[in-house]
């Protein structure tokens, strides 16, 4: 063994260079091969169904999100993303309070909806103080109050055909050389008809504000927050999500996210 | 004679050839050390852990702040560690704050780049994949790579159990114990005894990882889902709450970090060509009978 022995001092000299070494290649080696569409990232993104069907398979359709209590609320709602549409149409809709405003419901269903406020309020609630946690890593309690979808598409009565509920909503979150990109997503009908998805129109108590999302945004508490549109103006139900946006279910998932935001 | 070597009980089997030639030349026998599945879930691990940490880092990025409790207070402060940018008299600067006490990291965490083109950043560049900022495609990877990792951790507990590594390597035995504060000093000295057999801070080491700290990472990771809060509600209570669990998670990071570092300065002290040998072929060239091994000729 002597042969392969070394003394202390070229043994830290050989650590330092193996450190400076690893510190110098830099990391920017596989960059030009994780972009959107290309193979190695192709490849990596194989897994994100692995990671889909083995949610699915370990979580009932109706097992609930865990709930807090009162004490669990230290604070307000911490709002993300487009926090104050600058939309015209978002803006008009906001000046008279929302009176105007009407959810629409259509695409692959019996009888298509258009819903005023007080029409969603009047149909029965569900209140639900849940944790939302943001793909980007904080979380933050909060107190939600809405409409079950599930309510909303048994009134429109869903065709057999439709396999995802698209939330089209009032926000524009990016523009490209086609123009304004309005924040939109999709869930399938398993989490549509979630007992805790809800369309929420309250948060802790009061009214929904617009940074949280006025008047409507959707709840869908087994997922993270991109998965949770916020002023939503249609629901529209689809057999597919390919001819939407960039074809992958939503504005996020466009950009790179997975379609099932369950981790 | 080396094809006898890889059956399924052959850790520490002699090469009777090697062993004469070996005396001869003033060599210790070679014996076979790691076996088949020990060598290649050692590899996929490597491969696993280097893009689960660049991922991770990048991830972390996103939010680069840890906090004790169920939600990330705003309201309130539950943070124990900040990384982050700021402006001052000298311009901008990165600053590290853990459990209160702040540090000026500027180069490497909160602000770093290019010469010129330095920007606000908690771990830099070199040190995330993308290189670039990139949550989505850094997500992509990291549960890739979790798979990976988990997947082979099932295979090396089912082989380690069927095959006896488990139980005849890593284990430790009274003896063991009782060598603890001598093989620490060892350690300490960089005096190494070469043979078949890990000594008994290796088998912590090892044991440890294996045991503890990587199946600690899959659960605090699964503890982060919301959807695996819905299958498995008791996991963030026992842990303490999903931003302690992340908390836990990326201190394990820095744990299993430093066990690397250790692992790289053992094997650069100790033999870096016998001991990738032995980790890649599986055969580990021991010490000469009598001649490398303490006075008290004990073995490791």
């Amino acid at each position: 063994m002597a042969k392969f022995q070394i003394s202390r001092r070229k043994f830290l000299t050989a650590a330092g260079l193996g450190a400076s070494g690893i510190v110098l290649s830099g990391c920017d080696a596989f960059d030009d091969q994780l972009g959107m569409g290309d193979g190695l990232r192709n490849f990596l993104e194989g897994a994100n169904g692995l990671t889909y069907r083995a949610q699915r398979l370990l979580a009932d359709r109706d097992t609930l999100a865990p709930e807090f209590t009162e004490a669990d609320i230290r604070q307000p709602m911490r709002p993300n993303g487009i926090t104050a549409p600058d939309d015209d149409t978002y803006k008009g809709l906001l000046t008279n309070n929302f009176a105007d405003w009407r959810l629409e419901v259509s695409g692959l269903v019996e009888k298509p909806l258009s819903l005023t406020r007080e029409q969603l309020t009047a149909m029965p609630s569900r209140t639900q103080i849940t944790r939302h946690d943001c793909v980007e890593g904080w979380s933050c309690i909060a107190k939600w109050t809405g409409t079950p979808l599930s309510l909303v598409l048994d009134q429109a009565v869903v065709k057999p055909q439709a396999r995802y509920v698209m939330f089209h909503c009032l926000d524009t979150i990016d523009r490209n050389l086609s123009g304004d990109i309005k924040y939109y997503g999709s869930i399938d009908l398993i989490d549509a008809r979630h007992p805790q998805t809800i369309l929420a129109y309250g948060l802790n108590g009061k009214p929904l504000p617009v940074e949280n999302g006025a008047p409507l945004r959707v709840r869908v508490e087994r997922q993270l927050g991109y998965k949770m549109p916020k002023y939503i103006q249609r629901i529209e139900l689809v057999d597919s999500f390919t001819n939407f946006g960039g074809g992958r279910g939503g504005y996020w998932e466009d950009n790179g996210y997975d379609w099932y935001g369950g981790i | 004679m080396r094809q006898k070597g890889p059956g399924m009980d052959a850790i520490a089997s002699i090469d009777e050839s090697e062993e004469a030639q070996a005396g001869r030349s003033g060599k210790g026998p070679l014996v076979y050390r790691q076996n088949r599945w020990t060598r290649l879930t050692h590899w996929i691990w490597a491969l696993a852990l280097f893009f689960l940490l660049l991922s991770g880092l990048q991830i972390f990025n996103a939010r680069p702040q840890l906090y004790i409790g169920k939600e990330s207070g705003f309201g309130y402060n539950n943070t124990i560690l900040r990384i982050g940018a700021e402006d001052t008299d000298r311009g901008p600067r990165g600053f590290t704050e853990v459990l209160g006490y702040r540090f000026d990291t500027t180069g490497v965490l909160g602000w770093s780049g290019p010469p010129g083109n330095e920007r606000a950043r908690a771990f830099p560049s070199w040190a995330t994949v993308p290189s670039y900022y990139d949550l989505g495609t850094a997500r992509v990877i990291h549960f890739f790579f979790a798979w990976t990792l988990s997947a082979t951790l099932l295979i090396w507990l089912l082989a380690g159990l069927f095959n006896g590594h488990i139980r005849r390597d890593l284990a430790p035995r009274s003896a063991d114990i009782r060598n603890l504060p001598r093989d620490v000093a060892d350690h300490v000295r960089l005096r190494f005894h070469h043979t078949g057999r890990y000594n008994t801070l290796q088998k912590l080491a090892y044991g440890g990882v294996l045991f503890g700290l990587l199946p600690l990472m899959i659960l605090t990771g699964l503890a982060m889902s919301p959807s695996m809060n819905a299958v498995l509600p008791f996991l963030n209570e026992v842990l303490g709450g999903r931003q302690t669990a992340r908390t836990i998670h990326f201190t394990v990071m820095v744990l299993l970090v430093l066990f690397f570092l250790v692992h790289m300065v053992m094997i650069l002290a100790a033999g870096p060509i016998n001991e990738l040998r032995s980790i890649i072929t599986g055969w580990y060239r021991t010490d000469p009978p009598g001649g490398g091994t303490d006075a008290t000729g004990r073995s490791a």
